[in-house]
């Protein structure tokens, strides 16, 4: 396989992929939204339980390629436990990140697991597809009832 | 079986060599992440051959004039061959007269201009229009916004599993308050040839005018739209291997001469006083500001590089394409194809189990391969199969089966890596 595309699509997208964490419906919510990626039909659905500005829990439901699958999934399992204010952070970090915006020879230890997404940045087309579960996350955390679109 | 032995099953009289043809297509060469491309995106935009490009070059670089009305030698120059160009597109469906073909942009703005002028001025609350659930968004939205100005309503035909128009349900959806019918000739997203010509017998048959969106068809299959006898006809210039920014929109003059300008301006007139404009005739009357005089010229040449190969010669190209195509991924695992009409253009649309089109289309780019993924400007198909989105390789006269070799292996491939 290409490099280049093997850095896209490292082995741990490739697990969440097909195994994706938190993939489930939320019986009590706090705060839920849709997120959809005119681009390509993707749609995403996350749930957040969230008590006095903690994420105590969150899970998703939707469709989408193997890029946005694993990007909700990795964005769950690595959110879980941290304040609204840690998570608007890494949602930063994360978004600089894909838009290659942290420089040839990025500082990733705060990003954790969240690095293996750095392939991204040489797909512009596939920001989108990265970043739709954070958008999507972040409009549940701030109660809007709008759909979350990426264009 | 080659490349080269498809044309042994075609007889001498109509030869075709696809590597003399590919040889007419400059772009063919591109690399692509360091392989040779092979562009498999053709319902999207064809390529063009070299001639198409070249006179467009030609134009700019000798003719270029702002046509009608100039007296200096070069306006006449382009004047004439912008008209020719209108004249080989005549021949080319054969319209009973250059009156009833109008340039437009593309096939979008030809049916927006029979939405906005006819849909206008004729209908009214209550009206029905029908149109089917294989519809191009261009075929939907512009019917839409219509309805809703005027209050009619959009009544849809169903299709199969196939992937095919129901008749029986068309036949039920028509009523005295139909007032148009407006149907794709060949379905972008699953290649369907539809019963065009016992959609408008029928049609007429209640007196209800038909519009065809031949925008996948012209550049398959012969049309004559004085035996079709439909009364609106609309393509794009740019999937028919001439340049973009170009389409046609074909009426019968009678009714071309019973609507009012779609847009004002320039060209369009007769005479403008503050008090009162008079508006020129057909076809110019719907022809408003300049023209893309270079566009229409290249779409001529389109026209004439087409006619060169041969339509049949490059349906039968192509079907043998589909079809060698249809069996090398049939016992690919987990791949099922969306679109299986009896009738069909070479359009191969496709879900792969667990595999997103998305990601499909990124391996695929770096084996070389462009194909397109998405929904293909048609969410109610989408929608009808319960899918968000398909892969879709179509071919064109220029493919060969090598080609569709290497999209067979890079598909494996992608299992492999997804499986």
């Amino acid at each position: 396989m290409d490099l280049e595309l093997r850095e896209l699509y490292q082995q741990v997208i490739l697990d969440h992929n097909k195994s994706p964490r938190n993939f489930r419906v939320m019986d009590n919510p706090t705060q839920e939204a849709d997120g959809y990626n005119p681009l390509c039909g993707d749609t995403l659905h996350i749930y957040l339980h969230v008590v006095a500005d903690i994420i105590k829990d969150v899970s998703f439901q939707g469709s989408g390629c193997a890029i946005s699958k694993a990007s909700a999934s990795l964005m769950t399992s690595m959110i879980k436990g941290k304040t609204v204010e840690e998570v608007e952070k890494l949602f930063g970090n994360f978004h600089a990140l894909v838009t290659g915006k942290l420089g040839d020879d990025p500082d990733l230890s705060e990003l954790g697991k969240l690095g293996v997404f750095a392939g991204v940045q040489e797909f512009p087309v596939r920001v989108k597809c990265a970043s739709l579960a954070w958008h999507t996350m972040k409009s549940a955390l701030k109660k809007e009832t709008t759909k979350v679109t990426t264009e | 079986m080659s490349s080269k032995e498809i044309i042994s099953v075609i007889p001498n009289s109509t030869l075709y060599d696809v590597e003399k043809i590919r040889n007419d297509f400059p772009i063919l060469q591109t690399k692509v992440h360091g392989k040779q491309l092979i562009y498999l995106d053709n319902a999207a935009t064809s390529q063009k051959p070299i001639s198409v490009i070249k006179k467009t070059q030609e134009y700019y670089s000798s003719m270029n004039s702002n046509i009608h009305r100039g007296v200096h030698a070069l306006s006449q120059v382009s004047t004439e061959a912008y008209e020719s160009a209108r004249i080989k597109v005549k021949s080319f469906i054969n319209a009973l007269g250059k009156n009833e073909i109008i340039f437009t942009r593309g096939t979008t703005e030809s049916i927006n201009l029979v939405t906005q002028s006819y849909g206008r001025a004729n209908f009214q609350e209550g009206d029905e229009v029908i149109i089917s659930q294989m519809e191009h968004h261009s075929n939907i939205v512009p019917w839409q916004m219509i309805c809703e100005e005027k209050g009619a309503k959009l009544k849809v035909i169903p299709i199969n599993d196939e992937g095919e128009i129901i008749f029986e349900e068309f036949e039920k959806l028509i009523t005295h308050k139909t007032k148009f019918i407006s149907v794709v000739y060949v379905s972008n997203s699953l290649g369907t040839v539809n019963p065009v010509k016992n959609i408008i017998d029928l049609a007429h048959q209640n007196n209800i005018p038909v519009l065809l969106d031949a925008a996948q068809a012209v550049h398959h299959t012969p049309i004559d739209v004085q035996e079709l006898d439909c009364d609106f006809l609309v393509f794009s210039g740019h999937k028919m291997y001439g340049p973009t920014g170009i389409g046609i929109l074909y009426g019968k003059i009678n009714l071309l001469e019973s609507m009012p300008p779609f847009q004002g301006g320039g060209d369009m007139i007769e005479t403008v006083t503050f008090e009162r404009t008079t508006y020129n005739e057909l076809p110019y009357k719907f022809e408003a500001g300049t023209p893309n005089i270079a566009g229409a010229i290249g779409l001529g040449e389109a026209i004439d590089y087409i006619s060169q190969v041969g339509l049949e010669n490059i349906a039968l190209h192509e079907k043998y394409l589909l079809d060698y195509a249809t069996e090398a991924v049939a016992d690919i695992p987990g791949l099922k194809i969306i679109g299986t009409a009896k009738e069909k253009v070479s359009v191969l649309s496709f879900v792969l189990d667990d595999v997103h089109p998305h990601d499909i289309g990124t391996f695929l780019d770096f084996e070389g391969v462009a194909i397109r993924t998405g929904h293909h400007c048609t969410q109610p198909v989408m929608d009808r199969y319960n899918i968000p989105a398909t892969s879709r390789a179509s071919f064109a006269m220029y493919n060969t089966k090598e080609e569709i070799n290497t999209l067979v292996n890079g598909l494996r491939k992608i299992i492999e890596v997804f499986g």
